[in-house]
This record gives structure tokens, C-alpha cells and sequence, in this order.
């Protein structure tokens, strides 16, 4: 028995049509939440499991054949996106049901968090390149609305660069897909590769170039990320902890996509661009956030900052540096979402995200602060936690290519985020509670729970990849050898004849 | 034809960084219509443009006899048309609302995100 390739979309398009309906009754809306991720989650290991033993696995929608339908594929990587795709689904999902106000939800908060999700599986898993601008719409579209849901004027003035910034990113992805079509007359991805392969010179550089700087924007690379600093520390925070972990990943998603598949790097100006493009992303990312004082904005700017770490995998183009792009991507939707979530608790307890209000977490509860460390620890790359085997698979593949300046910035980026998370850590747990600092919440039961489950979740997960890292290794090495060897990938959406 | 839209595209795609660039949040709008315009016409025109032959096949032929227009950069048009309109849409009621709380038409003074 092996799932259908749209089941992981139609779990949360129905889900979100269901909240839709059930528009007035939010005990339902959160229920349908709850259960729609859930279902999203299982639909993703279902599939997962599936492609792993299967290998890439096509649906022509409609049964109209490839080159001419469109296709949804789903290889290794992005099965494995999806399934992280319904674990930060649920993991959101549970949190919003004891942070979202009840204003949020009166103006559609569930419906649209599916909407999201959809947007957000669709482009994993469509292996059309006109589709994959249609799904990152329906992703933009859902994530404008929830970020300026609540209508706070930091929230406005944050959606404006947002919005503004990335419609510019959606225009020249089309512009690209258009000028695409022109030279090679097709849309499908496995069918463009198989043409642009047999083509070179400028028109394929320039190309390749616009679809860099359009996923570039999306995913928050130096220099085109400055409207993620300025408006992800805006919206609820759970909002926060989705975007965070999803949003500039779909991005990279689609640049691991791109330059493998269609533009595979190696040869051109793409690569040396992207390397550098990297390790300048890394760069500014962490020193953006040593200046900040700003709980969420520091988290924010450390986003930009492994968002480099994930590039430089993708731009050494070694099968261990894929591999280890992937794993970090893995890794990093895991911690960051959480790093968030539990900002999100510091709030709640103290009413501020501002370092010099709070203080003297610790003292009040241990253990918050013990998964603080563990998420914190983990995103610097402190063995034994996820992060370490990540940093350590990319560091290696950087050293093994000879990239030595990029890698050195590899190394000190690492330190100066142990840096950022010690200041958080000083500052938010550890001092004592400065002077006049508003009273502290107490937390309701449920409320403690609904928020403690999904951060104690991702903790476990990020200790289960650090302490067992066997198995994603494994499966992120059978992905990286699938995107290395796009002929599979070509093969399998076509057929075994050839398409000229 | 494509030469005459080609520069058309040119022209609109200046235009609409040049409005982009402006302080005036309205411009910035109008900057993005523009913008989305031009790479609606791009699209529209990158397949080539051809007169008077539409994409149908004649009753009892498999294929159109000679060769005819192209219709799927249409098609593509007419979905990133919506698109647009929606996403613009959203921009319009987003500049709305930011003037009712900012009462600024000065993208220069939109700096509470970045304290």
C-alpha cells in the first residue's frame, strides 16, 4: 500500500476548507488545527517510507502524461521536507491553542495556518516550474495575512518591506519562468533539464542567475535579506516560529532544486556566486545579531545567518556537502522553530522581548532554561546535539573541496552565534530580574502544557538527530546522491523512452 | 511586434523601479503594478507572437494543419494576471491600513522594526 503524492497536499487544503466552514465554531477550528497537522505529519512519514523503499515516486495530475501535465514528484529530499513541513505544523499548531487571541482566530488564524502549510507542501513536491510560482504565491498570499493579522503598527510597517520586497522576488521568478519557456518551450522540470542540457552560453547563465536572485530574496541570502530582520519579529509569535522555520526554507529548497536539477552548478559563474553569497550571509547574518537586544530580532538575523550555512552545502556541490546542506536544513527548522517557541514563553511570563527587562528565568524555572540550552547549544553546534554533526558534515566537505576562506568563515560564524546564545542565555536566565520590572504571569495549567508540549517535542528531536544522527545521515546521503544524479529524476517523471 | 513589446517591457520595467525608489508609499505601490504588469507582458511575450492562427485542430485532423499561436504563455498570463491582482490587492488595503496607524506617507519614517 503506498500513498498517493497528493495526500500531503489535500490533508491541509481540506483541513483548511473545514476551518473555513466551521468559521463561527472555533473549538472546532482548533480541533480540525490539531488534527489536520497531525494527519499531514503521518502523511509524510507514510510517504517518506515509501519513497525510501520505492525510490522517486511521480503522479502525472490528471493522468495527462509528462511533458505535458503537470507532475508532482517526490523524491528523498522532498518527502523528507515534507515530513518536517507536519511536524512544525503540529508543533505550531499546539502552541497556538494557548497563545492565539481569540481576535486571531475570529479573523481566520486556522484556516489560513493551513493555507500556509499547503502552499508550503505543494512547492516541495510539484515538479513543475510554473506550479512551483503558483504554490510560492499561495504560500506569500497565506503568510502576508498572518503576519499582519492583529494589525499592530510594527506589524504594518514590517509587512510593507516584506510584501514589497517579496513581490519583487515573485516578479522576476516569473519573469524567468516566462523567459524560460521561450527557450526551451516547457514547463516541466525534468523536461526543461533535459533541454537546457543540450543548450549553453548566455541566454542559460542569465537564466540561471535570475532564478538565483529570485530564490535569493525567498531565502534571505546576503545581500537580498533585508525584510526578514525587519518584519519576522512582528507577528504573534507562533506566527514567528512558522515563518522561521518554514518560509526561508522553501527557498533554499528551491535552489537545491534548481541548481541541481536544471542548472546543475560546476561549471558557470552560479557557484562561485553562491559561495561567496554564503559565506557573506553567514557573516552579516551573526553580526546583525550581536548588535541586537531584541530576543526575537536576534534570533531573526541568526535565520539569515544559517541560511549561509545551507548555501555554502549547496555551493561546494560535493555529494558530502549536499548531504550536509541537507542535514542542516533538517536540523535548523527543528531548533530555530523552537528557539522561537520558547521566546514566545519568555513573553508570556514577562510581557517583554527586550533583553534589559528580563531576567532571572533560571532561577524560576530550571527547567526552562535547560531547553533554552539544548535548542541554544544546538544551533551554535555544541556535540552532542544536532547542530554538531551539522556543522562537522559541512566544515568537512568545505575542507575536503579546499574551500578554506569560506570554511574559516564557517568556524567563526559558529563561535560568535555560541557568543549571541550566551548573551541571550546571561541575560534572559541567568541575571537576576532587574528593578522595577513588571510583574510576572503565571501561567494556567492547560496553557502550561499546550505551550511546554511542542518545545519539549522539538528538544527531543533535536537531542534523537544528535545522539542518533545514523539514521537522517543515512537518508540524507540517499538524497543527496538522487540530487546529484538528476538522469534518475529525469528518467522517472518521463518515462524510460526519451522525450526530445 | 516583439521588438515594439519588447521595448514596451523595457520601458515599464524602468518606470517601475524608478516608482519603487520613491519615498511616497503610494508610488511604491504604483511601482509594484507597474512591475507586475511588465512581467506579465514579458511572459505574454516570450513564446513569440503570431496573428490570426488559434491554437484549434479542424474536425478529422490530429494535428493544425500549419503552425498556429501558442496558447500556453497565455494561459500562464492569465494566472499570474490573478495572482497579481490579488497580491496587489492585498498591497492597497496593507497601505491603507499602515496610513491609518503610521498617518506617514514617508517610507523613510517607517523605522519602528528596526529599533
Amino acid at each position: 500500500m503506498t500513498p498517493s503524492l497528493a495526500l500531503p497536499l489535500l490533508v491541509p487544503l481540506l483541513a483548511g476548507t473545514l476551518s473555513l466552514v466551521a468559521w463561527r465554531w472555533q473549538a472546532l477550528q482548533r480541533a480540525i488545527a490539531v488534527l489536520g497537522t497531525l494527519t499531514l505529519l503521518a502523511c509524510g512519514l507514510w510517504l517518506l517510507a515509501s519513497v525510501w523503499q520505492d525510490g522517486i515516486r511521480v503522479l502525472q495530475v490528471g493522468g495527462w502524461p509528462a511533458p505535458f501535465g503537470i507532475s508532482l514528484v517526490a523524491d528523498l529530499l522532498s518527502a523528507l521536507m515534507v515530513v518536517i513541513t507536519g511536524l512544525i505544523g503540529l508543533a505550531v499548531a499546539l502552541y497556538s491553542l494557548a497563545t492565539t487571541g481569540k481576535g486571531h482566530e475570529a479573523f481566520g488564524y486556522f484556516p489560513l495556518l493551513h493555507l500556509l502549510l499547503a502552499g508550503v507542501v505543494g512547492a516541495f513536491l510539484t515538479g513543475d516550474i510554473f506550479n512551483l510560482y503558483v504554490w510560492f504565491e499561495v504560500m506569500l498570499v497565506a503568510s502576508f495575512a498572518l503576519l499582519t493579522l492583529g494589525g499592530e503598527k510594527a506589524q504594518m510597517e514590517g509587512a510593507i518591506k516584506y510584501v514589497t520586497l517579496n513581490l519583487l522576488s515573485s516578479v522576476i521568478f516569473l519573469m524567468a519562468v516566462g523567459l524560460l519557456y521561450g527557450l526551451v518551450g516547457s514547463l516541466n522540470m525534468a523536461h526543461v533539464a533535459r533541454r537546457v542540457a543540450t543548450l549553453d552560453g548566455g541566454p542559460i547563465e542569465a537564466l540561471a542567475l535570475m532564478f538565483l536572485v529570485a530564490f535569493g530574496i525567498k531565502a534571505a541570502a546576503f545581500p537580498l535579506f533585508f525584510w526578514l530582520p525587519a518584519s519576522y519579529h512582528t507577528p504573534p509569535v507562533a506566527v514567528s516560529a512558522l515563518f522561521a522555520g518554514l518560509l526561508t526554507k522553501v527557498g533554499v529548497y528551491a535552489l537545491y532544486r534548481v541548481f541541481t536539477l536544471i542548472f546543475p552548478l560546476g561549471s558557470g559563474q552560479a557557484q562561485q556566486i553562491l559561495l561567496w553569497g554564503a559565506g557573506l550571509t553567514m557573516l552579516t547574518g551573526v553580526l546583525g545579531a550581536m548588535v541586537q537586544f531584541d530576543l526575537r530580532r536576534i534570533l531573526s538575523f541568526h535565520i539569515v545567518s544559517q541560511i549561509g550555512y545551507m548555501l555554502l552545502g549547496l555551493a561546494l556541490f560535493t555529494p558530502l556537502a549536499v548531504l550536509a546542506g541537507i542535514f542542516y536544513i533538517v536540523h535548523h527548522i527543528i531548533v530555530k522553530s523552537n528557539l522561537f517557541l520558547i521566546g514566545g514563553i519568555v513573553h508570556r511570563l514577562h510581557g517583554s522581548y527586550r533583553l534589559e527587562h528580563l531576567g532571572g528565568m533560571y532561577h524560576r524555572s530550571p527547567w526552562m532554561a535547560v531547553l533554552f540550552l539544548v535548542a541554544a547549544l544546538s544551533l551554535a553546534g555544541m556535540p552532542p546535539l544536532s547542530g554538531f554533526f551539522a556543522k562537522f558534515l559541512i566544515l568537512r566537505a568545505g575542507l575536503e573541496a579546499g574551500a578554506f576562506g569560506v570554511t574559516a568563515i564557517a568556524v567563526l560564524v559558529g563561535l560568535l552565534t555560541l557568543y549571541s546564545m550566551l548573551k541571550i542565555w546571561a541575560e534572559v536566565f541567568w541575571k537576576a530580574l532587574p528593578e522595577g520590572s513588571p510583574r510576572i504571569a503565571v501561567l494556567a495549567r492547560g496553557e502550561r502544557w499546550l505551550m511546554l508540549l511542542p518545545v519539549v517535542g522539538l528538544a527531543v528531536c533535536t537531542l534523537l538527530i544528535g545522539l542518533q544522527a545514523g539514521p537522517l545521515y543515512g537518508i540524507a546521503e540517499a538524497a543527496a546522491q538522487q540530487l546529484l544524479a538528476p538522469e534518475r529524476y529525469i528518467e522517472a517523471v518521463l518515462g524510460e523512452e526519451m522525450v526530445p | 511586434m516583439e521588438a515594439l513589446l519588447a521595448v514596451i517591457v523595457g520601458i515599464l520595467f524602468a518606470a517601475a523601479v524608478y516608482m519603487l525608489l520613491r519615498r511616497s508609499i503610494v508610488k511604491l505601490v504604483i511601482g509594484l503594478m507597474l512591475l507586475s504588469n511588465a512581467a506579465n507582458l514579458l511572459v505574454f511575450v516570450t513564446a513569440g507572437l503570431r496573428r490570426g492562427a488559434p491554437p484549434l485542430v479542424p474536425e478529422g485532423l490530429a494535428a493544425p494543419p500549419s503552425a498556429v499561436a501558442d496558447p500556453l504563455p497565455q494561459a500562464l498570463v492569465l494566472t499570474a494576471i490573478v495572482i497579481s491582482f490579488g497580491v496587489l490587492s492585498f498591497a492597497v488595503v496593507l497601505v491603507r491600513r499602515a496610513w491609518e496607524l503610521v498617518r506617514t506617507d514617508d517610507l523613510d519614517r517607517l523605522q519602528d522594526t528596526d529599533r
